[in-house]
């Protein structure tokens, strides 16, 4: 009956590596790779054959050399005399900064836009798809030039707010709005621990460790609230309580630690004193978070419009409110599409970052890869080591975002 | 795969090199044009005038070079380069000259192999700010938010400056001149600092000129010229000597008016003939014709008046001629003799 038969036994052939299915996809795929690895090093030997013909050599010697100049945002000490490893550093926090900041705005404004998008109101709908359509058309590298220029031009340059009679004042006389940067005061201890830099740092890990306290406890009462409700079917009220768990300390210590607010002032040719947050990165940030905001939109507006509409039905005739159908039921389920598309929006967040040097925001393609690659030549070494770190940086990411997507994604058993 | 694609353009472009440096008159010739790096705009140095033709000092430079070789100074082809191109521009062999205010630095010759062919504007990094700042010295600059271009000379000096005055500033880098221009003058920095002559070029082509101030402080030396890539010195002595001949000719009194009576045929000053060929084969010792020297000052005039209708003091950028005059009149301007 069954006419089901073996393969022919038959010993290997060098001709059925092209004939046999069961070897031609190797045989294939060993070609290709020969070919791929001969270009890759008939490639790299002549790279290496026309340094040596121009008497160069690759070499990292440079980075410990000192840098020679000056950067104008620098998250840890640096000066002229710093070495360029020290840059390159210097750069990369910098580069980290733009990219979680706008990694997290990008992801509110998505969010956000997505949402409305599929709003009932057609003056929204409409507003967010405008939005959408506009910004993601258009290459981050104008918005970027654009929402530089408007600033530079808009705002006021520092020299305005001088005289008796300037041109531009300080909002609420708290904060200034510049063509430079925006200036907001800082919060200073004058009782704290220790002294100067160090004891600062004390200072605001209590703060944090208070507030640590104070979430514990406030999940507490919410566990005892839910627990009373559960015997006695009464849910105590347990606002008031929440709300002096979270405050009541931390105006105490603060009390305690003297805290006061350093206004920026103008003093000589620029605001002194205070935090500024630079024009450069104001830009860049922006620029990127709308951008980006943008695509996460259609991620999220994907998403919401992947989860059945019998879920949003089924939560409405439990009598749940719209915003919270939205929160409690469609999200959670939406959130299994929105999350992989996510990625790679990250990803290009951080790789879009390396724009910044259009607008004099110094990041890691700004310091190694502009200036020490210019001013010490060393240009295949500081792409070399660009690269590696765009590389680590964008799988990491990567990494991340996938252990979430997998706490989070549909479990099957 | 993008490391592949990396090595394969490094590889490329080094491989042009290789071509490029074997025998640049050559492939010049065979070109037909000679492809010359300027900046991407500053005027009186080099810049596109309302036709689109390339103007200026450093645009003479490579005009006088195509000439010599051609006898035609329009056989250049301009290449726009920014601070931070010119450089890998000019190894890659994507041109053949570098006349973009370069500053020679002992780096740039030795580690980065490039020959200079000598300094055709002798320079040093000044500061302009606005008159209402009411600065008077750049040592009163402390504080300040200072516009850079990047790549350059200047970035580090300025740090250097600073750190031996023990003032701080901000830093602003910007990549392009119009692009620090525009910063400036909208207040987003308080001073633009580059090369002395280019802050003047700068200067100019502002709405009310007068409304900026130079500061007195020079505070480099910038030696300004062209520069050839390291390993041709054939084509290396073609720029270098045709340099030379624009500031003999000046000195010798051959300007663009006279050169074709002068080289019509031996005069009495044996060094004006040996310059226009009129005796003795110097341009076949360069492997070019005899009156090479001849086309280069017939081009755009002599050492002197390409000064003076660049970047001179009738101009708008009106630079004085300072240290940029000829030796025999107190500048440091001076030339090998032609023998």
């Amino acid at each position: 009956m069954t006419s089901i038969t073996d393969p022919p036994q038959g010993s290997f052939r060098p001709s059925m590596l092209i004939n046999d299915t069961r070897y031609r996809s190797y045989t294939f795929q060993a070609i290709a790779f020969i070919v791929l690895a001969a270009s890759i090093g008939y490639l790299l030997d002549n790279l290496f054959e026309n340094l040596a013909a121009q008497g160069l050599e690759i070499s990292f010697g440079f980075l410990a050399a000192p840098a020679g100049y000056d950067i104008n945002q620098t998250l840890i000490e640096y000066t002229s005399q710093s070495s360029n490893l020290r840059a390159a550093v210097v750069g990369i926090l910098n580069t980290l900064l733009v990219a979680v900041l706008a990694c997290v705005t990008a992801t509110v404004f998505g969010v956000l836009a997505g949402v409305l998008r599929l709003s009932n109101n057609w003056l929204v709908a409409k507003l967010m798809a405008i939005y959408v359509e506009i910004f993601r058309n258009i290459p981050v590298l104008i918005w970027i030039l654009i929402i530089y220029g408007i600033m530079t031009i808009v705002l006021a340059a520092p020299r305005d707010f001088r005289g008796d009679d300037p041109a531009a004042s300080m909002f609420l006389g708290l904060a200034a709005f510049t063509n430079r940067g925006v200036y907001i005061p800082l919060p200073q201890f004058t009782r704290g621990f220790g002294a100067a830099e160090l004891g600062a740092i004390w200072d605001w890990l209590l703060v944090i460790a208070l507030l640590i306290g104070s979430l514990i406890a406030t999940r507490f009462v919410t566990a005892r609230a839910t627990r009373i409700q559960e015997a006695t079917g009464i849910r105590p009220k347990t606002l008031m309580t929440n709300l002096a768990i979270w405050f009541a300390p931390l105006i105490l210590t603060f009390l305690i630690l003297g805290l006061t607010f350093e206004i920026p002032a103008l003093r000589g040719f620029n605001f002194a004193g205070g935090i500024k947050i630079g024009a450069p990165l104001i830009a860049i940030w922006f620029a990127l978070s709308i951008y980006t905001g943008a695509f996460i939109a259609e991620n999220v507006r994907a998403g919401i419009q992947a989860v059945s509409k019998g879920q949003t039905e089924a939560a409405a005739a439990l009598g749940i409110r719209p915003g919270r159908i939205m929160s409690l039921v469609i999200l959670p389920q939406a959130l299994r599409v929105i999350i992989p598309p996510l990625i790679s929006n990250y990803l290009n967040i951080t790789k879009n970052s390396s724009l910044a040097i259009l607008v004099g925001y110094a990041d890691v393609t700004a310091t190694l890869g502009g200036i020490t690659l210019n001013q010490t030549g060393r240009a295949i070494e500081c792409v070399l080591l660009l690269m590696l770190f765009y590389l680590l940086i964008s799988l990491l990411i990567s990494a991340v975002i996938n252990v979430y997507n997998n706490a989070i994604k549909l479990k099957e058993r | 795969m993008n490391k592949t694609v990396f090595f394969g353009a490094v590889a490329v472009a080094g491989l042009a090199a290789s071509m490029g440096s074997a025998a640049t008159l050559d492939d010049i010739k065979e070109r037909g044009s000679l492809n010359c790096g300027v900046t991407t705009g500053l005027v009186g140095f080099a810049s596109p005038d309302a036709n689109g033709v390339w103007t200026g000092f450093d645009v003479g430079v490579c005009r006088a070079v195509a000439a010599a070789i051609f006898g035609d100074p329009t056989a250049v082809e301009f290449v726009p380069t920014t601070g931070k191109t010119r450089f890998t521009s000019l190894a890659s062999g994507e041109i053949d000259l570098l006349a973009r205010n370069t500053t020679w630095t002992f780096s740039r010759d030795v580690d980065l192999k490039f020959d200079f062919v000598g300094v055709n504007y002798y320079d040093g990094q000044g500061f302009m700010v606005p008159k209402e700042l009411g600065v008077s010295s750049a040592k009163d600059l402390d504080g300040a938010t200072v516009c850079i271009q990047t790549g350059t000379t200047t970035e580090l000096n300025l740090a250097d400056f600073f750190r031996t005055n023990n003032i701080s500033y901000e830093p602003v880098p910007i990549e392009t001149n119009a692009e620090a221009q525009q910063q400036y003058l909208a207040g987003a920095c308080d001073v633009y600092t580059t090369d002395a002559s280019g802050l003047a070029a700068t200067r100019a082509s502002f709405e009310n000129p007068a409304d900026h101030v130079l500061l007195p402080e020079i505070i480099s030396k910038e030696p300004l010229g062209p520069l050839v890539r390291h390993g041709d010195n054939d084509f290396g002595d073609i720029a270098r000597w045709t340099l030379n001949a624009l500031i003999t000719a000046e000195e010798l009194g051959v300007t663009s008016a006279n050169v074709e009576e002068l080289g019509a045929a031996a005069g009495n000053n044996p060094e004006i003939n040996r310059l226009l060929g009129t005796e003795g084969e110097l341009g076949a010792m360069l492997g070019l014709e005899a009156d090479w020297a001849k086309n280069a000052i017939a081009a755009g005039g002599n050492y002197g008046e390409l000064f003076e209708k660049n970047i001179g003091e009738n101009t708008p950028i009106g630079l004085a001629r300072g240290l940029n005059a000829q030796w025999t009149d107190g500048g440091l301007i001076y030339s090998p003799p032609f023998r």
